[in-house]
């Protein structure tokens, strides 16, 4: 709400010079992949090469050409987006029920539900497998959403309630005293107050389901691949540096698709 | 100034109210009935958790009456949701809508009265310039000062011209020189619009100086109402006495046939007593002389002995502390200019005419009898 104001205070002046190294190294650590990913994606050498002799967008040209690539990159991004829509609609309604509803054994659930980002990947996805296979869902887009929604729901389920939690209830006695209904209550207030949270919301099980290849792998079948998997396969079976400009696209996509709540945000606050 | 009492069919009647909240023994409001006239600015004063904030929550309908009814011009308004209630209600922390501007907030109530278009923006420009926010109404609510958040809220909340406008606490959320310059926007909103308003606050100086009447809050149940100046001059218990303004009070037994409230080591002349048994004596400060000389007090004042302990300076005048024999403290007040007639460690006279003074019933007295008395005060109707 007051996001405009409230953090500028503690920001600059709370970070003494160890802090601000420690800052420095954990963000170099964090960019060093991109880093050499990048450059290496623009190399002209038949192999990988760090740093690059000669630059080129061959590999890019390879990427686009390419019927798996694309494939499997239109694969990734319909599955990506059912799993957003449906972690969404899920998450908002748990959160919900989470912030709004008293009953015995909320915290339980509250915990359960992280229980996907607690779980090590690849248990989940043997256990997924596992199901899938008795249900004859390996393979099918179904099963893919499914099994995401389930590790983006989380995400999903924290960044509402986070919102929610900063949802100030006195904002719906007000409009009631002032004549609104509890419909409209919700969509002329509840809902624009709450956009931000649930478009974030929205962006992480996005990104969750696009990069996710643990579960994908084991999903997979020749006809439906999602790009991690065609990356996996590729690398596994010949040295393609094509990996490298579809690493450096994914990078560039969800790098675009994170900044997108808080480009909203920021037009918001200065509109 | 203070309009005449309501007969039911006007204002707001509400009889016998009780608010026990779920899980909770003790009720938060408990039998309290006020008629607030048309056009009245009725104050609901008390301390931290007297049951405040519930009956103006009942009064808006955010919470169910236990028991009782309210009525608004005769309606039976106690089942109604907020919304069919047709009351303002301004909240301590504003509670703004911060995704729209000014202009849209005060918009919001005619919206939802499906008001057209151009009139709303007449509405509007009026409500804002009533609060002298014309220039700001394009701004949000994040940017603007606590004060003019405040005043955007009130505009909001009188734009639609609701029954009556009820306010918890508007000014809690602000610095002191703020709260002055708002209760005056207050006072003055009161008088331009003639509206209803029901103000809650557990400052007695706010309460004094902005109502027509007040009600007393004190543990769920209404103390006393009043004027400003019934409550201060003519307080009918002690809890009024000391929750309203200074005052010294000589605690005793009543003997209604002498006349006289006996104290331990003197007598104090009560010629209106209104029952015998324990009591108490109330007198302000302001009506405390100080004298040197027995033999210039008129005969028919009360006097009493005693020791100044202290005196402060405030500006306006001197604050006189006093012991009496009997170990009551108590406090006289003299106006700066003449000179003091007493300095600290003095025996002095202190004087005052019975006229002044108020006598009450002792909770504490009355206790020693009947234990576990909520309070021996009658509660009244
Ligand atoms: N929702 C609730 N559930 C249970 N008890 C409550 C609730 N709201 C208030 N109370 C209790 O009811 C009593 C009266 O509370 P209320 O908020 O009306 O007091 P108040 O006079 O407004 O006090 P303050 O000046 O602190 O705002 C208190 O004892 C309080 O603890
Ligand atoms: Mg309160």
């Amino acid at each position: 709400m007051s996001d405009a104001v409230k953090p500028a205070v503690g920001r600059d002046h709370a970070l003494g010079w160890g802090l601000k190294s420690v800052v420095a190294l954990v963000g170099l650590l964090l960019a060093a992949p991109t880093v050499v990913v990048v450059p290496m994606s623009f190399s002209g050498a038949d192999t990988f090469e760090f740093p690059p002799k000669n630059w080129s967008v061959r590999w890019y040209e390879a990427f686009f050409n390419s019927e798996r690539w694309m494939f499997s990159l239109l694969t990734s991004v319909q599955i990506a987006f059912l799993v957003a829509l449906t972690a969404t609609v899920l998450g908002v309604g748990v959160a919900f029920g989470l912030d709004r509803a008293r009953f015995k054994g909320r915290n339980a659930i509250r915990s359960l539900m992280m229980a996907p980002m607690i779980m090590p990947g690849i248990v989940v996805a043997v256990a997924i497998y596992g199901v899938f296979l008795r249900w004859q869902l390996n393979g099918t887009a179904t099963g893919f959403v499914a099994a995401h929604t389930v590790l983006a729901l989380p995400f999903v389920v924290t960044v509402v309630s986070t919102s929610l939690a900063g949802y100030d209830r006195t904002m719906d006695v007000a409009a009631a005293t002032l004549g609104a209904t509890a419909l409209t209550t919700f969509f002329r207030v509840t809902v624009p107050l709450l956009a931000p949270g649930v478009l974030s919301g929205f962006v992480f099980a996005f990104v969750t389901s696009l990069d996710e290849v643990v579960i994908a792998l084991f999903l997979q079948t020749p006809d439906i691949q999602t790009l991690p998997v065609q990356m996996y396969n590729s690398i596994t079976l010949e040295i393609d540096p094509t990996i490298a400009a579809a690493s450096s696209l994914m990078v560039a996509a969800t790098t675009i698709v994170l900044l997108v709540p808080l480009l909203v945000r920021r037009k918001r606050s200065t509109s | 100034m203070s309009p005449s009492p309501s007969d039911g069919s006007h204002g707001i009647r509400i009889s016998r109210v009780s608010k026990v909240y779920p899980g909770t023994a003790r009720p938060a409001v408990d039998d309290v009935s006020l008629d607030i006239a048309p056009g009245e600015f009725m104050t609901l004063l008390g301390p931290s958790g007297s049951g405040k904030t519930t009956m103006l929550s009942m009064l808006a309908g955010f919470v169910g009456v236990s028991a009782g009814s309210i009525e608004i011009d005769g309606r039976d308004v106690s089942r109604l949701k907020p919304h069919r209630r047709n009351l303002g209600v301004v909240f301590q922390q504003y509670a703004l809508f911060p995704h729209m501007s000014v202009a849209k907030n005060v918009a919001f109530p005619l919206q939802q009265r499906r008001m057209p278009k151009a009139d709303i923006e007449t509405k509007v420009a009026e409500a804002l310039k009533l609060v002298h926010l014309e220039p700001y109404a394009d701004r949000l609510p994040t940017q603007l000062s606590g004060g003019q958040q405040q005043r955007v809220a009130l505009a909001r909340a009188v734009v639609y011209q609701p029954r009556a406008l009820l306010m918890d606490e508007p000014l809690g959320a602000l610095d002191r020189r703020l709260r002055d310059q708002l209760q005056r926007e207050i006072a003055r909103m009161h008088r331009e619009l003639g509206m209803t308003f029901i103000f809650v606050t557990h400052d007695q100086h706010e309460a004094l100086t902005l109502s027509d009447r007040i009600a007393v809050f004190n543990e769920g149940r209404i103390e006393q109402v009043g004027t400003p100046a019934d409550l201060y001059e003519r307080p009918e218990t002690l809890f009024v006495a000391q929750f309203l303004g200074e005052s010294t009070c000589f605690r005793g037994t009543v003997d209604r046939q002498a006349g006289v409230l006996r104290c331990e080591r003197f007598s104090v002349r009560v010629p209106e007593a209104p029952e015998t048994g324990s009591g108490v004596v109330i007198v302000r400060p302001e009506r405390l002389e100080l004298c040197a000389d027995e033999t210039e007090v008129p005969e028919s004042h009360n006097r009493v002995a005693a020791t100044v302990t202290d005196v402060v300076y405030v500006g306006t005048h001197h604050q006189v502390g006093l012991r009496f024999a009997d170990g009551t403290t108590g406090m006289a007040m003299r106006l700066v200019g003449p000179p003091l007639p007493a300095a600290p460690g003095d025996d002095v006279t202190v004087a005052w005419d019975p006229a002044h003074q108020a006598v009450v019933a002792d909770p504490a007295g009355a206790a020693v009898s009947v234990p576990e008395v909520r309070s021996a005060t009658p509660v009244l109707p």
